[in-house]
């Protein structure tokens, strides 16, 4: 049982270590507000010469557009969550530190990245969806269970993202910097998470393929749920199975990892 | 003529910031190609994205792929060469929290050549490369009955609008002076404005697109004069000369820019960090 309150208090903290930037936070909102509008009407544009492209009415496309501004920095869709900090540490070797602890490195990163897109949620996202919500036609459901079911499929999605990005992360054992793998890690999840277009209308073997990549389970997955798109069970189904291939994944790096961990400015 | 030497002063300082990021980039060559393709690839995904609405309808808002292309084109290639002059003025914030803001304002050279040049980034070329190379194919495939005018408007609009966005900048950077913490409030301006250029103005709301017509005067960029040379109707039905306009307005955008970041460097207390 005292693990687990170890692991709520890393997630407590990694929630209060990013509520500490205010205007930064709503910087934040502004920006993903602007950038919610300026999608919205291009969508609107595109739905009006293909209607039900993707299988979406307009309304659902609108919803996809603010849900995606929603989950942009919770979800790190470009980067910047815990990798970004387990990289910089790698570089300097004070993951050497982090190994010391009495705690697991994979749990304990998860942790404060779950503690970071919490806050992302509330903090950044809440707001630019409700601004869409007042001003622009949505397909919202008006019953509890299909928010409830949202709330389940994004903490699978915000695992699936932490699975990612980790794995990404300890690549940097090998390759000593983290330029390169982060612009990888902004451009696959720029591109395959749907934030550009949505997946379900992209053409062809394309739209089959990144369809089954883990990047699926993030923004896709959770608009299909919100908008009874897809059955939820399925969903979570498909969020977990790759929850969990890329969390056994990163443990097997991790340990390959830090068997050959060269402490680096020592 | 204080003015014109103050202008020089700036500029080789600039040059001489500049010059040494440029050394120290090209210092780790491998790490420089790899970054500046990263940069390319990165940048592209937005005209990917377009190309992938593409697939599914042949026009957007009444404008076919050519004509969208030779938007898009003319933003990205015109935010490029700003981003790649001035791009790093989101740093403002964070230099003066950590308190090395100070250091730039005792140095004897303009702040703003400073911190315009501060890490320089090569990579950033790109942006431009990937601008150039749509707008290229954009000039050879959209249906244009060139003239004179049109020919020439081509270069003064990516030279306008590299200024009116170097104006969004600098604007930034002033705003950052008071609001220190609030970076990315300058890229929905930045940012969010190439990306709304690179759609037909014809696809947003009417008071939206008079909010970047005569507020921030985005449109200038590309939406009015390359209206004219597609023969499209003007947005807000502005008058044909309009299209001419864009260096008055750059040369405004940068005049009301340098007020504002005069009000920020006067208006500036440390962080005393």
């Amino acid at each position: 049982m005292g693990s687990w309150r170890l692991y709520a208090a890393v997630v407590a903290g990694g929630f209060r270590r990013y509520a500490t930037y205010r205007a930064a936070t709503f910087a934040g909102v502004f920006t993903n507000t602007v950038f919610g509008v300026i999608l919205v009407y291009t969508y609107l544009a595109l739905w009006d010469e293909k209607p039900h492209l993707g299988g979406y009415d307009q309304a659902q496309a609108v919803t996809y557009v603010w849900l995606g501004q929603c989950l942009y920095s919770t979800l790190a869709i470009q980067g910047g969550g815990a990798e970004k900090d387990v990289i910089e540490r790698i570089r300097t070797g004070e993951i050497a530190v982090d190994l010391y602890r009495p705690a697991d490195l994979q749990l304990w990163w998860l942790a404060s990245d779950l503690g970071r897109a919490l806050f992302q949620l509330i903090g950044r996202g809440v707001i630019p969806f409700v601004f869409g919500a007042l001003f622009f036609p949505m397909a919202l459901p008006t019953d509890v269970m299909s928010w409830a079911a949202l709330l389940v499929a994004l903490a699978l999605a915000m695992v699936v993202s932490f699975g990612i990005r980790y794995l990404a992360a300890l690549s940097v054992f090998w390759l000593m910097d983290g330029m390169g793998i982060m612009q990888g890690v902004m451009i696959t999840g720029v591109f395959c998470s749907g934030i550009v277009f949505p997946l379900n209308a992209f053409p062809g073997v394309l739209g089959d393929i990144v369809r089954a990549l883990p990047w699926a389970a993030q923004l896709q997955m959770p608009a299909d749920v919100l908008m009874g798109e897809t059955d939820p069970f399925g969903a979570y189904a498909f969020q977990a199975t790759w929850a969990v291939v890329l969390l056994a994944a990163g443990r097997l790096l991790q340990s390959a990892a830090t068997r050959r961990v060269v402490v680096q400015g020592g | 003529m204080a003015e014109t030497s103050r202008l020089g002063e700036g500029v080789r300082a600039y040059w001489l910031i500049a010059g040494m990021w440029i050394r120290s980039a090209m210092t780790y060559r491998t790490s420089f190609v790899v970054t500046m393709c990263g940069n390319l690839l990165m940048t592209g995904l937005d005209f990917v994205g377009i190309l992938l609405m593409f697939s599914q309808v042949d026009s957007l808002g009444g404008w076919g792929l050519p004509e969208i292309a030779f938007l898009y084109g003319l933003s990205v290639t015109a935010f490029g060469i700003a981003d790649l002059v001035l791009g790093s003025m989101d740093v403002l914030g964070s230099r003066i929290r950590d308190g090395s803001f100070d250091i730039l304002l005792v140095r004897p050279a303009p702040v703003l050549a400073q911190i315009g040049a501060d890490r320089f980034a090569v990579r950033r070329l790109g942006r431009i490369t990937q601008g150039v190379v749509v707008l290229g194919w954009a000039l050879t495939s959209v249906h244009v009955d060139w003239s004179a005018a049109k020919v020439l408007l081509v270069p003064v609009m990516v030279v306008s609008g590299a200024a009116i966005f170097c104006a969004v900048f600098v604007a930034g950077a002033a705003f950052q002076i008071f609001a220190q913490d609030a970076s990315e409030v300058q890229n929905a301006f930045t940012y969010g404005g190439t990306t709304l250029l690179q759609y037909p103005p014809t696809v947003f709301g009417k008071d939206f697109v008079r909010g970047v017509t005569f507020v921030l005067p985005l449109a200038f960029v590309n939406w009015v004069p390359a209206s004219y040379v597609l023969g499209r109707p003007y947005p807000l039905d502005l008058p044909r000369w309009a299209a001419f306009t864009p260096p008055l307005v750059a040369v405004a955008c940068a005049a009301l820019a340098g007020l504002a970041w005069r009000a920020g460097l006067g208006s500036y207390r440390s962080t005393g960090s």
